[in-house]
């Protein structure tokens, strides 16, 4: 049987914010032993098990916290883990961001979550649609007044094309908000996906893995039925031999417990209950296979000037959709042990380039890159006694970046309906992001 | 600021509870309390409102009771007589319309704790059993719970026991999963809650009411359970197949637990099982959290030890991602090196190879021992990276590179002149002393082929005065020494300088030791000293890594799903990452790198035996005595781990082998055997593990085919039908190579046969058996035995 003895999040600074004894088997004097344990680990010892007598230390970092909880040997850590995460986003959920403020502002509430969360160490219930009912605390929110929100009201109060985008903040408020202070019933639909890629020095894609999910965050005060259509032409599974069309193919996909699949084989349709605040719906994955050209490529050039400097001469090129963008690419370039100063030039004022000595590489950012276009880059770097072996220090180059309005895989979420019709004006929004996991080019 | 000024904080707050005006007008009340609540949750002792918040527990206000039995909760124990106030409170508000202030009443009288409130819980707690409200039924079954930790000694009426057993049947899961959870604690003196059949089919009927917290719970205690009939057992696996690939990894892993623990006997289904859960875990290792990845990795590696062959195709999906945490890098390279195959070695090996420039030390580090790893191997395309590396000229990837080659060598003795030819120039770049360390080794052993060797050492030598490592100058002698065996001409003067500093100046007895002893040693002669210093230049007894044997499943389910796995650093032991290959080596088996002519002429005891033809074993009468053999059956189970064997065996070796006299009560016993056979040495690694699985003997380490000594370690345990009593038998087989062979130090052993052959006259070869069995029982030894010949003779008949 799995329990938790002790629950309590801290700080990244080791100041105790939530301390919870469910057993009373142990002094609270053990929030000082993990946070003292957990700061003297070296770089590669595992901190996610740490044990302390007989205690055992199980924590994750969740939004900049520590979320810890003490346990028996024998306890799954599968399940902690997946609680411990399940936790932060019910708090999230309840207060409507997760930081250090959050919860400090939102203290009473969180006790009382986890007073109804656990009883005598073991899990009772996470679902917030169950939870929603015991909960009487209200959230307060720590999000600061902001001229943005403002901005979303259009001149005079007219409807302007702006008011047709949500606003990122949109989806960062407390559920239970919505029920008391009349706010918006909205339900956001995010369809998002993680790329693992490496290309090879030759180009040649070595590694492609997308793992996608949906992620669908209700502020719905009654609970109605959701319809979501996707792709009709899609197909699930290795077998299937590749059809004409531009079918979206996934390799593998599982559904949250909750969604009924009976037209899904059909129509490809999800229908789900969703509860208040985030779930995820669906995970994906789809491994080895791109369906389009990888987004980035990359051409460097790497020499040893007369001067004794490293020149890299970097072109890189973005191959999405001309109409498609990514934004806050950022290419991260290991340079030689010994590296100095670096002077460069761009191709453009809106990006910049600075070697950072700590991590031993130039980090090129461009805040914004279009569809079909290329840039490059030329970056002297000065390292004393470069010599030409040193040239094979500069290893594969790791690419971040988001790609707003882009599945790579190209699902698509051909429609959301809400039955029965909400009484009110009911919001649906529906939000495409692919992020890369890992993006690397070995040069 | 509470923190600055707690004791004036804390009077200010007795102030504001106990005014009335603040009494009267909720909301200010409510904040008030909320205050304390945060001062306690800062740190600062407010156990001194106790009274107060009391009195303010008395309220319409949920919000406000809820935090004020948060503050109870933590401090009733300082308070036993006042909480006795709260009771009144809490046993009116037990009986409360709202089954919301219900539950919480029954809740919080239970969480305070205190064996002297007992008498007053048992009848709300009676009540809360039969409540209307699920939530109170949640919340009074857990209460029996807590009611029984708090008078561990006494019995729970077995009529609340029953009306747990029927809760059972409870409409609403949680409140059946708390039963099961209630019941396992309270009945844990007799073993936890009875899964019998018609509860086992219960559960499992409502497995899918409950969420995915309840379901592991369910799963996990119905692993007690054993079905009566396969039938019934194929019934339980095909309603669970669904749970198998769940997308939750608390649910699959709780499972797979299940699944294996249900068909321990069924080899077959458990690899099913196991291929079938491959999709899950995978994607748990690319989960977006990555505590749950590190977990799902951790557990790859268990199962990887049973079928390395499960994910080899996958092997992509271990790369490192460019923002990982150094730890699950680690943990990835580690996965990697099991998945190496001819397919995907070329792919592997590149990734690797991208690492060992990480900005990171440690994932360098790491990388450069995967790729010395993987070299064993495949050594030629390993050595030609780490040789390439040897070119980028920097202190650590240098140093690295260093202990990964000599540990390589060690093992792979083949890829010595490519190493040879890859040293020169690395003294100028090493700066830590465990790279120098390496290099030192691999310059005394290889010197002959190094020709910059000499003069490399002569500048160590000539620095030694200013050397503080102890441990430096040790290597520094020893491979100056080998150095001047095959180079003498050029070495002789800076052996004597080195010496005659190490002798004269040289203030550590250990070093001084050492290079008193060369000193002698090169007085008895040239011969001498080369018989001492030129022994093994290869790991006698090879590796862990090499043909590893796949291990049975049952020897880790146990740890599955616990937090075991996650805690050790490494599941394979990182072998002589410090030191000397060889010295690890010795610490192992340390008689065989002695010489004979070393020995002292110390002469073991010798017995005669007849050379039976039958078995052609050579045995001792007094141990073997010919009669009816017992009947004795071996297994693998329980499993003995590496490391285990390992510590049972130096424990033992030592003693037997070391100056004490072993004591008469000690129940082990520890014996040398000969086999004489025609061919086995020479049959592959496999073979011979597969020939001793069938008859249940496990081979835990062995050298490769045809390398000399030839060595293998076994284990089995021994179960005799008669008595029932079972014993472990830890085994070394030796095959030097030579006809005669003597052991060596042994001069106390309690029981010792040996068996000097004259003759090897048909081409015989003769392996030396050496066998320690816990606690000793002579007639089971001697059924191993037999088995064990039988074996190696049908290898060696196969083989001829």
């Amino acid at each position: 049987m799995m329990r938790i003895s002790q629950l309590f999040i801290l700080s990244s600074k080791g100041d105790h914010l939530i301390y919870k004894d469910y057993r009373g088997e142990a002094g609270s004097d053990v929030v000082n032993v993990f946070y003292e344990k957990v700061t003297a680990l070296t770089g590669d010892q595992p901190p996610v098990v740490m044990s302390h007598r007989d205690l055992h230390f199980v924590h994750v970092r969740q939004g900049g916290l520590y979320w810890v909880a003490t346990t028996t040997e024998d306890s799954s850590p599968f399940a902690i883990i997946e609680f411990l995460n399940r936790l932060s986003a019910l708090v999230r959920d309840y207060c409507g961001s997760l930081s250090e403020k959050a919860v400090q502002m939102n203290f009473a509430l969180i006790y009382e979550l986890l007073d109804e969360v656990l009883d005598y160490g073991y899990i009772q219930t996470t679902s917030s649609d169950v939870l929603k009912n015991f909960i009487q605390t209200e959230a307060v929110s720590s999000r600061p007044f902001s001229l943005f929100d403002l901005s979303n009201v259009g001149l005079f109060g007219a409807e302007t094309q702006q008011s047709k985008v949500a606003p990122s903040s949109a989806a960062t408020r407390p559920i239970q908000s919505s029920r008391d202070q009349g706010g918006k019933s909205e339900i956001f639909v995010d369809v998002i996906e993680r790329m693992s890629v490496v290309i090879g020095s030759n180009g040649v894609l070595l590694k492609a893995d997308i793992e996608g999910e949906i992620r669908v965050k209700c502020y719905m005060p009654s609970c109605s039925e959701v319809r979501m259509g996707l792709n009709e032409e899609l197909s699930v599974g290795r077998s299937q031999l590749r059809g004409y069309g531009a079918a979206v193919r996934l390799h593998e996909c599982s559904f949250h417990q909750a969604v009924q699949l009976h037209e899904f084989h059909s129509h490809r349709i999800l229908r789900l209950c969703p509860s208040q605040g985030e779930q995820t719906v669906m995970q994906y994955q789809l491994s080895d296979d791109l369906p389009s050209a990888p987004p980035f490529r990359l051409f460097p050039t790497i020499e040893r000037d007369s001067a004794g400097r490293l020149l890299m001469y970097m072109k890189l090129r973005c191959d999405l959709p001309p109409k498609s963008a990514a934004v806050s690419v950022s290419a991260s370039i290991p340079v030689p042990r010994g590296s100095v100063s670096l002077s460069q030039e761009l191709s453009s004022p809106d990006q910049n380039a600075e070697l950072i000595l700590q991590n031993r590489a130039v980090v090129w950012r461009i805040p914004r890159f279009s569809g079909g276009t290329q840039l490059s880059a030329l970056f002297k770097v000065e390292v004393p006694g470069l010599s030409s072996a040193s040239l094979l220090e500069v290893g594969p180059v790791g690419l971040s970046f988001e790609l707003p309005k882009l599945t790579a895989t190209g699902l698509q979420v051909r429609f959301l309906r809400l039955s029965p019709v909400q009484p009110g004006p009911a919001q649906r929004w529906v939000r495409y992001l692919t992020h890369s996991d890992s993006y690397i080019i070995r040069v | 600021m509470p923190y600055l000024g707690g004791k004036e904080a804390v009077r200010e707050l007795r102030r504001a509870l106990s005014n009335p005006n603040i009494q009267s007008d909720p909301l200010r009340y409510r904040n008030v309390v909320l205050k304390v609540i945060r001062a306690m949750s800062q740190g600062v002792d407010v156990s001194e409102l106790f009274s107060e918040m009391v009195k303010a527990c008395a309220t319409v206000d949920v919000v406000q009771k809820k935090l004020v039995y948060v503050f109870l909760c933590c401090y009733a124990h300082l308070n036993p007589e006042l909480s006795l106030l709260v009771v009144n409170t809490l046993r009116k508000d037990c009986l409360d319309p709202n089954p919301m202030v219900r539950s919480l009443a029954l809740r919080s009288m239970t969480n305070l704790r205190l064996p002297s409130l007992v008498e007053y819980v048992e009848q709300p707690l009676t009540a809360g059993l039969r409540d209307r409200a699920a939530c109170v039924r949640r919340v009074a079954v857990l209460g029996w719970a807590k009611l029984h930790s708090l008078q561990p000694g006494s019995e729970i009426d077995a009529s609340v026991v029953n009306e747990l057993y029927s809760l059972l049947r409870d409409p609403d899961p949680v409140v059946m999963v708390n039963c099961l959870r209630a019941l396992e604690e309270i009945l844990k003196e007799e073993g936890g809650v009875v899964i019998n059949k018609p509860i086992t089919h219960h559960l499992l009927n409502r497995l899918k009411e409950c969420d995915i917290w309840g379901q592991s719970e369910v799963l996990r205690v119905l692993q007690r359970y054993r079905p009566q009939s396969e039938d019934e057992l194929f019934d339980i696996l095909s309603l669970l197949d669904s749970s198998l690939v769940s997308p939750h990894p608390p649910i699959m892993a709780a499972t797979l637990s299940l699944f294996l623990s249900l068909c321990s006997s069924l080899p077959a289904v458990s690899q099913a099982a196991l291929e079938r859960v491959r999709g899950p875990l995978l994607a748990a290792c690319g989960s977006g959290s990555r505590e749950m990845r590190f977990a799902a990795l951790c557990h790859i590696q268990l199962l990887l030890r049973s079928i390395p062959g499960l994910l080899g195709e996958h092997y992509k999906r271990f790369f490192c991602s460019y923002a990982e945490p150094a730890f699950i890098k680690r943990r990835k390279m580690q996965v990697l090196v099991e998945l190496v195959n001819d397919e995907n070695v070329v792919m592997i090996l590149d990734e690797l190879k991208g690492y060992c420039t990480d900005v990171n030390d440690d994932t360098a580090q790491a990388a450069i021992s995967a790729i010395g790893r993987i070299g064993r191997s495949y050594s030629d395309k390993s050595l030609e990276i780490l040789t390439g590396l040897l070119g980028l000229k920097q202190d650590q990837i240098t140093s690295a590179v260093v202990q990964t080659i000599r540990d390589l060598v060690w093992v792979c003795p083949q890829c010595s002149d490519t190493v040879s030819s890859a040293l020169e120039g690395c003294e100028e770049v090493l700066q830590d002393c465990q790279g120098k360390q390496a290099l030192l080794w691999l310059l005394g052993m290889y010197g002959e082929r190094v020709s910059s060797a000499p003069y490399t050492l002569e500048v160590y030598i000539d620095g030694v005065r200013s050397e503080t490592s102890l441990e430096m100058k040790m290597e520094l002698l020893t491979s100056t020494m080998r150095l001047f065996l095959c180079r003498p001409a050029e070495t002789q003067d800076m052996l004597g300088r080195l010496l005659h500093y190490c002798i004269e100046e040289e203030g550590d007895m250990c070093v001084r030791g050492q290079a008193l002893l060369y000193y002698r040693l090169l007085h008895c002669g040239i011969e001498e000293t080369r018989n001492v210093l030129q022994g093994q230049r290869s790991d006698p007894s090879m590796g862990v890594l090499i043909g590893r044997p796949a291990e049975p499943i049952s020897q880790w389910v146990s740890s599955f799903n616990t937090l075991e796995p996650l805690k050790y650093c490494s599941v394979e032991t990182e072998p002589a990452s410090r030191g000397s290959p060889e010295h690890l080596a010795s610490v192992l088996k340390p008689n065989t790198d002695l010489p004979d002519n070393l020995d002292c002429g110390q002469l073991q005891m010798v017995h005669s035996g007849s050379d039976s033809a039958g078995d052609r074993l050579n045995c001792s009468a007094g141990l073997m005595s010919p009669g009816a053999e017992p009947c004795v059956t071996l297994s693998l189970s329980p499993a003995v781990s590496p490391e285990e064997f390992e510590r049972l065996w130096m424990q033992r070796h030592a003693l037997h082998s070391g100056q004490e006299p072993a004591d008469e009560d000690d129940n082990c016993l520890w014996t040398e055997e000969t086999i004489r056979c025609t061919a086995v040495p020479h049959c592959s690694p496999q073979n011979l593990h597969a020939a001793m699985q069938l008859v249940n003997i496990q081979t835990i380490a062995f050298s490769p085919s045809h390398s000399l000594p030839w060595k293998v370690f076994l284990y089995t345990h021994t179960l005799r039908a008669d008595t029932s009593s079972s014993t472990l038998i830890l085994g070394e087989l030796l095959y030097t190579g030579e006809a005669h062979q003597q052991c060596s130090a042994d001069r106390e052993v309690e029981v010792e046969v040996k068996e000097q052959m004259d003759a090897t006259a048909d081409g015989e070869k003769e392996i030396k058996v050496t066998l320690l069995q816990q606690p000793r029982d002579v007639s089971t030894l001697r059924a191993f035995l037999s088995v064990l010949t039988t074996v190696i003779h049908t290898l060696s008949s196969e083989m001829a």
